[in-house]
């Protein structure tokens, strides 16, 4: 009897990406796993298990910090959901009208602050809505609503919604590709079909395009939730390390570098920086397991 | 690459022929003050080496951000220069007590400055100094003297006539009456708090009692700074809680604003800038009279590595730093960032002569929170900037603010529980 063989080619082709995705992925991660289980006492480190957590979640000082930064990322993650994807999908739904002219050019114009820098997303903003040198204050003159006009990015109640806003502009571009790229793919018969049966306009949208699209959905409602509960850089950007005014635009990114790094005067604190670190880390694997599990298993699929 | 070994041969040249058996050294100073690199370059280095022909010096500095983490680093590894630029209080103090600084209590120069000058950079109990004490940065006001000409006014002394310039100013509507936002926090902690603040808790005697854990935020010299700077909030210009700082600076180097609440270290950015004449006042007294107390606030030093290969020329160099002619060098240089030295320096600008002038007629002190008080976490330094700017919009009211950062305080500083 022959032997099997030995397929090695499997493992040498394996290897490259397994070796550079282990060393700059695996590794770290767990690393900043195992950092958070340390702490520093007199230039020693030593382990003290799940004491970082314990202070994270309990102290006072550490915990309200943590849940002020969890809630504010949830409102950001609501933001989005509610604004971003809608739009996104509702630009798709026009975008792929037959009818429309300069498609291209809408869908290029629509998609390029995606590729924007974040700083320089944050700082044209900043810019933009300043009260001082701002165009915003005076485009709301021009039309006689300068009264609702306020320092957004100032104020406590409304800083975080004006950022998260400014993050759905930005991103917007992305579930409306991904839909527009689904509803490409919907067979022309289909429709046609729906047409015979009487199915046209607006109902054909929600009755035969929307089902479709759902899975398509489904993934960029993922990507938005670890999207959003990794996001950093525009309010970095934007409000600073403080995450200001008062800590209402604190999000677990800004959280964790402000402890991790340390800021002004405050030392850097690695150990619990990587225990922010650690349950950024489980919520997001959390979100992405319910996703996974109890959303995309019940979702209905139909052959085209 | 080349020019070095030109420069080499040259010097050996010179070596043999003038038979001088004298080692020359090359000391490396750790900077974040990458802005200064041609002042160095052009004036403090030539200055030194005319005097000291054998000791050469290179000025390689780093990005602020970026100092602390690249000097720990390089300290770690061996390969930092000989002189290390020093941050005040505990970054440098963990470098002394991790063995990279040495103890400098001895060197003759020392006595050229005074114990608040030195305080930045000494052990808790003051045994050690670690650092020579370079400059330092005065708070007050700095206004606009066209605007006050044009609209009458008198430079306030006391706090009455300061909100009466106020009222004035916003009064006649053509000048925002000062400038400063809340958007980036620190300059309401800074240059509000810690700028006025003083004069309340009477500088040193205040700030010690605090640290020794016999008087707490909650108490009235402590929290009565919030209460005036809950005044502020009416005089700044509409939408201040978005103004981010270089907008304050732009709209007060405009024109568009009659008074800055200021560090001294506006001073050359400001003269680049303003067509107008400028002013300063020193933070109002209470009562016509009282003493006055200004925050006079340690920045800089320079200190030595204690790995150094040459502690003999970065003695040299570290005893002419602490001399009146470095001072004067710097301090003109520089205007705004005032050398400490004891020995009066004779400064050139008009408005950082105006500024430092203050030294002698009010007592100095340093920000409230920067020494031993921003060890632990809640972070009193970062707490501070949240509760300057809550009182500025009155979102908090002074005793709660006060009641705050007592309660963050105490929670992990031992005097204060």
């Amino acid at each position: 009897m022959k032997r099997a063989r030995i397929r090695w080619h499997i493992a040498v082709f394996l290897a490259p990406a397994v070796i550079v995705y282990s060393a700059v992925m695996i590794f770290p991660l767990f690393n900043t796993l195992r950092l958070a289980l340390y702490t520093r006492v007199d230039r020693e480190r030593v382990f003290v298990g799940l004491e970082n957590f314990q202070t994270l979640f309990f102290d006072p000082i550490w915990a309200e910090q943590f849940w002020n930064a969890l809630g504010n990322n949830f409102w950001f993650f609501i933001i989005h959901m509610l604004v971003q994807n809608p739009i996104g999908i509702a630009l798709a739904a026009i975008l792929s009208h037959p009818r429309l002219r300069f498609a291209a050019l809408y869908r290029s114009a629509i998609f390029i602050p995606t590729i924007l820098s974040f700083v320089i997303v944050g700082f044209a903003w900043k810019l933009i809505l300043s009260p001082i040198w701002g165009i915003a204050p005076s485009m709301l003159d021009a039309i006689g609503l300068k009264s609702l006009f306020a320092p957004w990015l100032g104020k406590e109640e409304y800083a975080l919604t004006t950022l998260a806003l400014v993050s759905v502009w930005q991103f917007v571009g992305i579930p409306m590709m991904l839909i527009y790229a689904a509803l490409l793919t919907i067979p022309e018969e289909i429709l046609e079909a729906g047409e015979v049966d009487g199915i046209t306009g607006m109902s054909a949208f929600w009755k035969i395009k929307l089902p479709l699209i759902l899975p398509s959905i489904g993934i960029i409602s993922i990507l938005t939730f670890v999207g959003n509960f990794n996001a950093f850089d525009l309010i970095y950007a934007a409000q600073g390390a403080l995450a200001g005014p008062d800590y209402s635009t604190d999000i677990l990114g800004t959280f964790m570098y402000r402890t991790f790094f340390g800021f002004q005067l405050q030392l850097g604190d690695p150990h619990m920086g990587s225990a922010i670190a650690g349950a950024m880390f489980a919520i997001i694997l959390l979100g992405v397991c319910i996703y996974l599990f109890a959303i995309q298993t019940r979702m209905r699929r139909y052959q085209l | 690459m080349q020019l070095r070994t030109l420069g080499l041969a040259l010097a050996s040249t010179a070596l043999v022929t003038t038979g001088v058996a004298a080692q020359e050294v090359t000391l490396t100073i750790e900077s974040w003050r990458n802005d200064d690199l041609t002042l160095w370059q052009d004036e403090i280095i030539p200055a030194f080496e005319a005097q000291h022909p054998d000791i050469k010096v290179e000025f390689t500095p780093s990005a602020p951000a970026e100092y602390n983490a690249v000097l720990n680093s390089k300290l770690d590894a061996g390969s930092a220069g000989d002189l290390i630029t020093c941050r005040p209080f505990d970054a440098s103090l963990a470098l002394y007590d991790a063995g990279h600084l040495t103890d400098l209590s001895d060197l003759d120069a020392m006595s050229n400055f005074s114990d608040v000058a030195k305080s930045a950079w000494q052990t808790d109990d003051g045994a050690a100094t670690f650092c020579v004490p370079m400059a330092s940065v005065i708070h007050g006001f700095i206004y606009n003297k066209d605007a006050f000409a044009e609209l009458g006014l008198e430079v306030p002394t006391t706090e009455g006539e300061f909100f009466a310039v106020l009222d004035a100013i916003k009064d006649d509507g053509s000048y925002i009456p000062m400038a400063m936002g809340t958007n980036d926090q620190w300059e309401a902690a800074t240059m509000g708090y810690n700028n006025i603040g003083p004069n309340y808790w009477k500088g040193e005697e205040g700030r010690q009692a605090l640290i020794a854990g016999d008087q707490k935020l909650t108490d009235p010299q402590w929290t009565a700074p919030y209460a005036t700077l809950a005044r502020w909030g009416g005089y700044l210009g509409d939408g201040y809680e978005a103004q981010t700082y270089p907008d304050s600076q732009n709209i007060f180097t405009l024109g568009r604003a009659a008074i800055y609440p200021a560090g001294s270290w506006e001073i050359s950015g400001f003269n680049a800038q303003a067509d107008f004449e400028m002013g300063a006042f020193k933070p109002p007294v209470q009562n016509a009279g009282d003493t006055c107390y200004i925050s006079d606030h340690t920045d800089i030093g320079i200190g030595m590595n204690a790995a150094t290969d040459h502690p003999e020329a970065a003695k040299t160099f570290l005893a002419w730093v602490a001399s009146p002619e470095f001072a004067e060098i710097f301090g003109n240089a520089l205007p705004g960032f005032f050398p400490l030295s004891s020995t009066p320096v004779e400064l050139e600008d008009p408005l950082a002569k105006e500024i430092v002038g203050w030294r002698d007629e009010c007592e100095s002190t340093i920000r409230s929170t920067y020494q031993i008080l921003s060890r632990g976490t809640p972070n009193l330094e970062n707490e501070t900037w949240g509760a300057s700017v809550a009182a500025i919009k009155g979102a908090a009211t002074p005793d709660e603010l006060g009641q705050q950062l007592q309660d963050g305080l105490a929670s992990w500083y031992e005097p204060q529980q």
